[in-house]
């Protein structure tokens, strides 16, 4: 019983990770139609911010909150720097960019911290399990729920009842009558990456939680599973990358689970099956974006 | 009012528009006439910022030319385009309020979406519905409505009759001068040249971007190139 239950934590925690990445880069694509690689190295930013922060023993709220700035800045900083000059340019330019952007962050990290990994100390109240009753939960998988739940309630009530949230609905619908109203295209694309690095950042806190350490390529996988999570939803759809991040994680766990152990280590072989499967049933996703006009 | 001497748009090779020169009154409905891809957007979009003109927009005695769409918004031209161009996922409430947003806060922007909520009581009925399921009129009415939201001094049309039902097309002719008597200067594009020119106090046609005629409202519905080429007769 307590397995079972404990999979399925990990299931739901783990699609809540891909499914808060897979948002970060949805909510950027879905306006500016870029897919943003250099994703993976925000939430890096996020991860060597918390790393510092526990070094110089900065209070771990305080610290947790200036990791996910940390993240969000860095975005907002790439949207000035490599993205915004580029902005009238075609969608392969953009994701060259991206790469570009990718790859100096990464030598940033190796040359000027370290290329191996470093430790993040958990506080102690996360390494351990939560006893209902008769039933043991690790504290890392439900605190990583949790702060799901949070993060996807608080977005939704930004986009849905903000002036900026619903401009930004707009803008991924059509950029040039949202410049009509008025409404600055610089400030809602600004707000967007600033959006989507906060999300990478929070995304990078709940991966550190399960991994304990930081290093320059951390970044890279997890968003990559993001990219598969929101083209299985519906690449540019918000609810799109919410639902691929949970039936990836899901499947993924699943798979983890319940393969023999011969065939463990083709999990991942099985898992991008199901994700075929998904896309030659669904092959503009589960939840498709409405349109992506692009400013 | 509003001033446009030589104005030229290009799209890479294309040129869309070429040395356009037109004045709009103040307190006047003007239309803009011409078939498709005569360059009628071109300008419209040309004026409210959207394509980058060449020659000279003066709006209210200063030039607007090259200005971006946000701020041209700001100085008093709002533009309703070709297509209604409705956010469709978001309500109709969110569509006002974003049209708002900007111009006005609080109790001021509440008052402006009450008064176009007057002016369109469809707009109240459907209020909370998403704009994407409005009939095609309905839609019609929420574009302009929301363009009517930053409370312009000029109002660009583009095809507002476009695909419309003939009731529905009769409201927003009304609507167009009920408008203009309310002192919005209205600046009309459209492909129904007949009921355009019964409530037009000066027209422009315009052919493969280049003007071949103007002349007042009446001027115009007599012309013989008009008569042939919309009026059948
Ligand atoms: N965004 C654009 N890019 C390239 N060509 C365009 C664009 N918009 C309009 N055109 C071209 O410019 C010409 C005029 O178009 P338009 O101004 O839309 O005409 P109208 O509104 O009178 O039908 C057409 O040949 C059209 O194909
Ligand atoms: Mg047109």
């Amino acid at each position: 019983m307590d397995i079972v239950l404990q999979q399925v934590l990990n299931a739901i925690s783990l699609g809540g990770i891909y499914a808060l990445l897979a948002l970060g880069l949805a909510v950027v694509f879905s306006i500016v139609g870029l897919i943003n690689f250099a994703h993976g190295e925000l939430m890096t930013v996020a991860g060597y911010a918390l790393f510092l922060g526990v070094l110089f023993a900065v209070p771990l709220p305080l610290a947790l909150a200036l990791a996910v700035a940390a993240a969000a800045g860095a975005a907002v900083l790439t949207e000035r720097l490599a993205f915004r000059p580029m902005r009238r340019a075609d969608a392969t330019a953009l994701l060259l960019t991206s790469f570009a952007v990718s790859a100096i962050l990464r030598v940033l990290f190796q040359n000027g911290i370290s290329a191996r990994p470093k430790p993040v100390p958990l506080p102690p109240a996360l390494s351990g399990t939560v006893d209902l009753g008769p039933v043991h939960l690790g504290a890392v998988p439900l605190a990583s729920i949790l702060v799901t739940l949070v993060s996807l309630i608080l977005l939704t009530l930004f986009l849905k009842r903000t002036t900026m949230g619903r401009a930004m609905r707009a803008a991924a619908e059509d950029f040039q009558v949202l410049r009509l109203m008025g409404i600055r295209a610089n400030r809602v694309v600004a707000v967007a990456f600033a959006l989507s690095g906060a999300l990478a950042g929070v995304s990078a806190l709940l991966w550190v939680a399960q991994r304990g350490s930081v290093d320059p390529l951390m970044g890279f996988i997890p968003v990559l599973k993001a990219f598969v999570a929101a083209v299985i939803g519906g690449l540019g759809s918000l609810p799109g990358a919410v639902a691929g991040g949970f039936v990836l994680g899901i499947t993924e766990v699943l798979f983890q689970a319940f393969l023999p152990e011969a065939a463990l280590p083709f999990r991942d072989a099985f898992v991008l099956s199901v994700v075929i499967a998904i896309l030659i049933w669904r092959p503009d996703g589960l939840i498709p974006a409405k349109s992506a006009r692009r400013s | 009012m509003l001033t446009v001497t030589d104005l030229s748009v290009r799209y890479g090779q294309i040129e869309a528009v070429r040395g356009l020169g037109l004045s709009v009154a103040k307190g006047s409905v003007t239309v803009l006439l011409g078939s498709n891809g005569a360059g009628k957007s071109s300008t419209l979009n040309a004026i409210a910022g959207l394509a980058a003109p060449r020659g000279r927009i003066e709006f209210e005695g200063s030039r607007i030319d090259g200005q971006a769409p946000e701020d041209i918004v700001r100085k008093g031209i709002a533009l309703c385009p070709e297509g209604r161009r409705v956010f469709p996922s978001l309500s109709v409430a969110e569509n006002l309020h974003l049209g708002g947003a900007v111009h006005a806060t609080g109790d001021e922007l509440a008052a402006r979406i009450e008064a176009e909520l007057a002016r369109f009581p469809i707009l109240r009925e459907r209020y909370h519905q998403k704009a994407g399921l409005l009939s095609g009129g309905e839609q019609q009415m929420l574009a302009i409505a929301r363009a009517l939201m930053s409370a312009p001094r000029l109002l660009l049309l583009d095809e507002p009759s476009l695909g419309l039902a003939p009731k529905v097309v009769d409201q927003v002719f009304d609507l167009i001068l009920t408008l203009r008597d309310q002192g919005i200067t209205i600046l009309l594009v459209e492909q129904n040249a007949e009921r355009a020119l019964e409530i037009a106090d000066r027209g422009y046609v315009l052919q493969s971007g280049d003007l071949v005629l103007s002349g007042t409202g009446e001027e115009l519905a007599q012309s013989d190139l008009i008569r042939q080429a919309y009026l059948a007769g």
